[in-house]
């Protein structure tokens, strides 16, 4: 099949640092305590369905919503709830939590059974109990993507495995180690939703998950593997539907108004995971890398594990970590405690010392212009500072400020070190509340 | 919790590349080192006194005026040497050197710093103090010297016979003198002008080096330039199509103004198509202004009015987003 690979406009050539592409990954064990946070999706945050005290197990649900736009949350653990209350969460915010004492036995909650899936029905609801998310980080409940609106023709199953952040390698891992399983996932979607074709996508730095995907694939001429330009941000939604369809995702649309769904390689590989054995999302690979990681590597955790225990896993911190992030650099949330929990979004978790983790001061902008070359969204990240630094919010709008992706691209380039992404999340938050006022 | 053990949190992207303000303006004049030369080799060493002393006196007035202010002192990020040396290059190789230090700190003081400073300034700091400079003392910044000769002062009202030789390749095409220099001696640069430009190869070099290190893109030069060529061969004395392009694009401020003050980020429009249509306005200015204005040269006054029309032209060119439509607000 043709490879259509049209390179987006803009982006900069971060540099990889995929130190962990070819560690094996490793298992950690269950920790001896996990929180679980109610919001681990984009939605409805779930209710605590246990109390302090009920005794829980394995894949057992703890949290869950009547919000169509919402995913259960499962136990990672078995044994004891200690406590169901605000808990401090990775964006800085208490969130509703519930925090298990494991007991180390793992024993699986009793319901637990592959499903029985015969039709698009049976495995819609099946990934709704799945607990499955977006798990490339933006975390959106995979049953809603599943579901488009009657008429939408879906036209392209795309799977995103472009990993563009520097560091992250879990997509990678997931690649390599279990290829057979993101195929077997693929094709299920493709029947199950009758869509005509597959385009799995990956950045050219990675040749032997290309490799070794299209092998897997071969077989199946309605699955193809699209070698795509390395370069950030690639794997955003919306250029990488670009560069394998050439169609554009209007402002405000999702992927299915222009026929696509696109899901992340380590979930199309979970749904196919999970259909076999019926163990919800308990577990996540993370990339745990950086600085003053001992030994930088990929480790399988029980969401809900602690940063602290994850580090520890990995051979310890070498120092104290100047800045920790749950995620790549270019879009990661920076902790102010290793308290906070790896949640089923977490792909990274990273620890940089000074030198790494510190930013240059801001400098006056110069109008260079090259937040604008590099904006996939072509838009003008320089008149949006300028216009939020000055409280100018209501003429934001021409500026398209809501249109933003956050990914990080214009700070990066920018000569004179301005912080525009943080400017630009100030603007989008102005826009929003002033909406809602009027 | 101990303070050593704190957290640094703050916004993403948590990672920057290593280009900074001072190495895109180190790299701008590292590109005029060329033209510097050949002012030099030309001129001789009053060039080279022109420039040294516009160069210190733009950095001690940068210096001065932000201690004036109480402000963060800024001569580290080198663009008051980059303004210092655009305006020496825009300087006749003889004129009195007060007038060097004056135009200096005119534009330090009056066009960048009175305007807020680096990134601030409405027009090219160098450029609107020379056409101060051409206002107040009008003499001396027409008095032009012979390549490798002595001085000799002619203006574009009287041209003598004998001072053919020292007008400007422009100044002598204003009066009807083709031929006074071959196009050889227009691209080294064995012309008399303002000191940085005189060499369209010195000049061209430093576009090469600017397109290299990816300091600009080639759209605002290439369009004003070409613009310039078209009008002036279309716009011919002797009717339609008759303009000599080539004798224009080689002589006067065109490739210097083109390559170097045109393209100042602070005063062009950020977008390619902003740029395009500012240079396609300073082009067309130029053209008009050398063709039909009192005085031979139109480039500076050109690039200064496109430079005021910078913001508005920004105003109706603001692209639309990834799949959207523009919002006209």
């Amino acid at each position: 099949m043709l490879f259509i690979n049209n390179p987006f406009a803009g982006g900069v050539p971060v540099p990889h640092r995929k130190n962990t592409a070819e560690v094996e990954t490793v298992a950690m064990d269950a920790p001896s305590k996990v929180i679980m946070p109610m919001v681990q999706h984009i939605g409805a945050p779930c209710q605590p369905t246990v109390k302090k005290g009920d005794v829980v197990k394995v894949g057992q649900v703890i949290g869950d919503s009547d919000a169509y736009v919402s995913a259960p949350i499962h136990s990672s653990v078995s044994g004891v709830v200690k406590r169901v209350e605000p808990m401090l969460f990775a964006s800085g915010h208490l969130v509703m939590s519930v925090e298990i004492e494991a007991d180390k036995k793992q024993e699986v909650f009793e319901d637990i059974k592959a499903p029985i899936v015969n039709n698009r029905d049976d495995f819609i609801e099946a990934i709704r109990k799945s607990g499955l998310v977006g798990l490339g980080g933006a975390g959106f409940p995979s049953h809603v993507k599943l579901s488009p609106p009657k008429d939408k023709k879906i036209e392209y199953l795309i799977i995103n495995g472009a990993e563009c952040e520097p560091y992250i390698t879990s997509d990678y891992r997931e690649c390599i180690e279990y290829a057979p399983d993101i195929i077997k996932g693929v094709k299920l979607v493709l029947d199950m939703l009758g869509i005509p074709r597959a385009v799995i996508g990956i950045e050219d730095n990675k040749p032997k998950a290309i490799s070794i995907l299209k092998e897997e694939s071969k077989n199946d001429s309605r699955i193809s593997v699209c070698s795509l330009r390395s370069r950030y941000p690639q794997g955003a939604e919306k250029t990488l539907i670009y560069a394998v369809t050439g169609r554009k995702v209007p402002p405000g649309k999702l992927p299915a108004d222009v026929g696509c769904v696109v899901f992340n390689v380590n979930s199309i590989s979970f749904m196919a995971k999970y259909v076999e054995t019926g163990m919800p999302l308990i577990k996540k690979r993370v990339t745990v890398d950086g600085s003053v990681v001992r030994e930088p590597k990929n480790v399988e955790v029980f969401i809900g594990t602690s940063l602290k225990d994850v580090f520890e896993y990995s051979g310890g911190l070498l120092s104290n970590p100047y800045k920790v992030l749950m995620g790549g650099p270019m879009m990661g949330i920076a902790q102010h405690s290793m308290e906070t929990s790896v949640i089923k979004m977490t792909n990274a978790v990273l620890a940089f010392d000074r030198n790494e983790g510190d930013l240059p001061p801001e400098s006056p902008c110069i109008r260079c212009g090259r937040c604008v070359s590099v904006c996939p969204m072509n838009l003008l990240p320089l008149d949006i500072n300028r216009l939020v630094m000055a409280g100018r919010y209501n003429e934001l709008d021409k500026f398209h400020v809501l249109d933003c992706i956050e990914c990080g691209s214009c700070s990066y380039v920018c000569p004179a070190k301005r912080h525009l992404v943080q400017s630009i999340r100030l603007g989008k938050e102005a826009v929003r509340r002033n909406a809602k006022k009027a | 919790m101990h303070l050593e053990n704190r957290l640094y949190v703050c916004s993403s992207p948590h990672l920057r590349d290593n280009c900074t303000t001072t190495k895109l303006m180190l790299d701008v004049i590292i590109a005029l080192l060329p033209a510097v030369v050949a002012g030099i080799w030309f001129f001789g060493y009053r060039a080279a006194v022109v420039i040294l002393v516009t160069v210190v006196s733009a950095v001690a007035a940068e210096y001065l005026m932000r201690k004036g202010l109480k402000r963060e002192n800024t001569i580290s990020d080198l663009s008051a040497v980059v303004t210092g040396l655009l305006l020496a290059l825009n300087l006749p190789p003889s004129i009195p050197i007060w007038i060097a230090v004056v135009g200096a700190v005119i534009a330090i003081v009056i066009v960048k710093q009175l305007f807020g400073g680096l990134g601030q300034n409405f027009m090219n700091p160098a450029l609107g103090a020379r056409a101060i400079l051409v206002a107040a003392w009008a003499g001396s910044m027409t008095t032009w010297t012979q390549p490798f000769g002595e001085t000799v002062t002619t203006t574009t009202a009287s041209p003598m016979a004998d001072a053919v030789a020292t007008a400007t390749p422009l100044a002598a095409l204003k009066e009807g003198l083709y031929g006074a220099y071959s196009y050889g001696d227009l691209f080294w640069g064995n012309i008399a002008g303002c000191i940085g430009e005189t060499s369209a190869f010195a000049i061209l070099l430093g576009f090469v080096y600017l397109l290299v290190r990816g300091v600009i893109s080639w759209h605002i030069p290439v369009i004003f330039t070409a613009t310039t060529a078209a009008m002036t061969w279309i716009l011919g004395p002797d009717g339609v199509f008759t303009g000599d392009p080539l004798y224009h694009v080689l002589s006067g401020g065109l490739l210097l103004g083109a390559v170097f003050m045109a393209t100042d980020y602070v005063t062009s429009p950020v977008t390619k198509k902003g740029a395009a249509i500012y240079a396609l306005g300073c082009g067309l200015l130029t053209a008009l202004f050398r063709l039909y204005g009192g005085m031979p040269e139109g480039v500076s006054f050109a690039i200064i009015l496109m430079n005021v029309a910078a913001p508005l032209i920004e105003r109706y060119t603001v692209p639309a987003s990834f799949g959207g439509e523009r919002n006209v607000g």
